[in-house]
């Protein structure tokens, strides 16, 4: 009969960390890294990298950043009006960053003081704009929220090996304490050892971020592509 | 000739049987003989004898003059600092002997690392060896200062060949020239090791030296019973500077030079020892008569662009005579035909701005190219304070200039020709 009543469709409620959510987590940590594969965040990370603290502050805020503003314009993604959705998406960073320089320079003030404006300046990391744009549009919530963390750990990974890089061979240190001692009268300075001076210069994080995406794709064989 | 064709052959199929020894094999084969493959079918191509392991060999050739003469005057420069056999003439071999044991090292571990970060990329993606790096092996030793240590050496080639050669794809990939790349990296990495007053003479013993017991001849020549403490840099007698005509130029203008003494009292830079290269500097580029030598043979077998010399020489010559009639400062007033004279200018112009993969392809565009790194090295020498020499930033920067100008090229070409159809 036509009035068999028809099963009630079951919403079928997806695990917090199904294997999709899962992906969106592991997936910018390599096959998608926002910085050797979408190129996405490269000007923040020549600029902070010199040394490794700032770096890895500055992948905590990222991470911070991305991951809250993905949650919050996942949320108002179906009553913001298209016209206007970019100027809604930049308050929306702008007062997540206000919140991080405020909190740093509060409990943080010597770091704060280090990375100044860079803190300033996530405001146009093209990765928190780009992951708003091309993932928080069109998901829900909770995904939008993991796909956040993911992409700002995948590029906090990038920033962390840059900047140990750099500071280790820069200037010898690593979070200001020494490791490679080249003063007078020490075994480095004996055999003749100089700390790199491209270490110290941003163009050192420009080889070291290319030479990264050249052992990812010798590994990674389906990132290159043959045009 | 025969016997070796016959070992060769004979060792072949041992060496089939590996990867990478076949692709070793196969390179030292090709070195040594001809390939004598022709082209196949019906077809108007013919291969030319002179394939590119025979061109670099004529340009390594052309660089042997330079090679030897920069022996003699690392020797020279080195005896000078310390006082002994001022004379040209005087102590001619042990000047020698110490320039060569000096170099020796140098040039082997040049080779040693470009070499087998080579065979290691040649082996890995299966291509023949590709010899580009003979040439760049002969010309990192000869524009690096003589006492440059080993490992800023190794690291600067293995850069060099790595970032600015294998990452483009291997010989003729590449973007920038390989020699002057290596020489960037110390240039900005190590600068106090290749720029200022005390790095041009060498003035300690190496481990060769003291084998041959070079070390202990000095010591016996001075009457001294041990090397003195805090090397033998401290023992260098008064009025001895290692400081360049372009440092000193920099500072004073051509008065400064033309002043400079040695400690005989004779003009260490007159023009003649500037022209004849008996100057502290780099190995290879002091001497003027070498580099004309290997000038010739290389616009004699074609190999390098006299378009490229010519337009580079006319971009100086310009640059200078425009600095000469603005006259700001001591540097910009210095004659224009003394620059041609001073610094690297003239090895810059021979062997690193005619690399014919890096420089311009077209025939206007070589012009082009050339005259743009005679302008902008005389910028970078006399306007920047914190670059002395600029013909290696100048040459890398057109470098990566060259494509687009072989573009503008084709471009016209095309709409000349779309006019005319």
């Amino acid at each position: 009969m036509a009035d068999v009543a028809q099963a009630p469709k079951v919403e079928e409620k997806e695990p917090l960390f199904s294997k999709k959510n899962r992906k969106l987590l592991s997936d910018p940590l390599d096959d998608n890294n926002p910085i050797t594969v979408q190129v996405l965040g490269i000007c923040s990370a020549l600029a902070v990298t010199s040394q490794l603290k700032p770096s890895i502050v500055m992948a905590i805020c990222v991470v911070f950043v991305v991951s809250f503003a993905n949650l919050a314009v996942s949320l108002m993604r179906k009553v913001m009006p298209g016209r206007i959705r970019m100027i809604v998406q930049l308050i929306v960073i702008a007062a997540l960053v206000t919140i991080v320089d405020i909190f740093l320079k509060a409990f943080a003030f010597d770091v704060s003081k280090e990375l100044s404006v860079f803190i300033g300046l996530i405001i146009t990391n093209c990765i928190v704009m780009g992951r708003l744009e091309a993932f928080a549009m069109g998901n829900k919530p909770w995904a939008a929220f993991l796909d956040g963390i993911g992409n700002g750990i995948g590029y906090g990974i990038i920033l962390i090996i840059v900047g140990g890089l750099r500071e280790l061979f820069g200037s010898g240190t690593l979070l200001g304490y020494t490791i490679l001692n080249v003063e007078e009268g020490s075994f480095l300075a004996n055999i003749g050892y100089q700390h790199n001076g491209i270490m110290a210069t941003p163009a050192a994080a420009m080889f070291i971020i290319g030479v990264l995406i050249w052992i990812q794709r010798s590994r990674n064989t389906k990132l290159v592509d043959i045009s | 000739m025969q016997a070796l064709r016959n070992f060769l052959d004979s060792i072949e199929p041992a060496f089939k049987k590996n990867k990478f020894l076949h692709t070793v094999y196969d390179g030292f084969d090709t070195f040594l003989f001809a390939p004598k493959e022709t082209t196949q079918g019906p077809g108007v191509h013919i291969r030319d004898g002179i394939d590119l392991k025979r061109t670099m060999v004529l340009v390594v050739l052309a660089l042997q003059a330079c090679l030897l003469f920069g022996m003699w005057n690392v020797g020279h420069q080195h005896y000078t600092a310390l006082g002994l056999y001022p004379g040209l003439g005087e102590a001619l071999f042990t000047k020698f002997s110490y320039g060569l044991l000096q170099m020796l090292p140098i040039i082997i571990v040049t080779h040693l690392v470009g070499l087998g970060i080579e065979f290691f990329f040649a082996a890995q993606k299966g291509h023949p060896i590709e010899e580009g790096f003979l040439v760049s092996a002969m010309l990192i030793p000869l524009i690096m200062p003589p006492d440059i240590p080993l490992w800023i050496l190794s690291l600067a080639i293995a850069f060099a060949v790595i970032i600015a050669k294998e990452a483009f794809g291997g010989t003729g990939m590449n973007i920038l020239n390989i020699a002057l790349t290596a020489r960037v990296f110390i240039f900005f990495a190590y600068p106090t090791e290749i720029s200022g007053d005390t790095c041009w003479v060498a003035y300690d013993y190496n481990f060769l030296h003291k084998l041959f017991g070079m070390e202990g001849g000095t010591l016996q020549a001075l009457g001294m019973a041990a090397v003195p403490e805090g090397g033998w840099i401290s023992r260098v007698v008064d009025g001895f500077s290692g400081a360049t005509p372009l440092g000193l130029a920099a500072k004073g203008g051509w008065d400064a030079v033309a002043n400079a003494t040695l400690p005989n009292g004779t003009a260490q830079y007159s023009l003649s020892n500037m022209f004849f290269g008996i100057i502290p500097g780099s190995i290879g580029e002091t001497s003027k008569p070498a580099i004309l030598i290997g000038l010739g043979m290389l616009i004699m077998s074609g190999i390098a662009s006299w378009r490229i010399m010519l337009s580079m020489l006319a971009g100086a010559v310009v640059t200078g005579l425009l600095f000469n009639v603005i006259g700001g400062n001591a540097f910009m007033a210095v004659p224009f035909y003394y620059h041609l004279i001073i610094g690297s200018f003239l090895f810059a112009m021979v062997y690193m701005a005619t690399d014919p993969v890096t420089a311009a392809q077209t025939q206007t565009g070589k012009l082009i190219y050339g005259f743009m790194i005679g302008v902008i090295g005389m910028i970078v020498r006399v306007l920047n304070p914190a670059y002395p020499e600029g013909w290696m930033l100048a040459i890398l920067f057109l470098n990566v200039f060259a494509p687009t100008i072989d573009y503008f090229i084709y471009q016209r070409n095309i709409q000349r020709r779309l006019k005319r159809a």
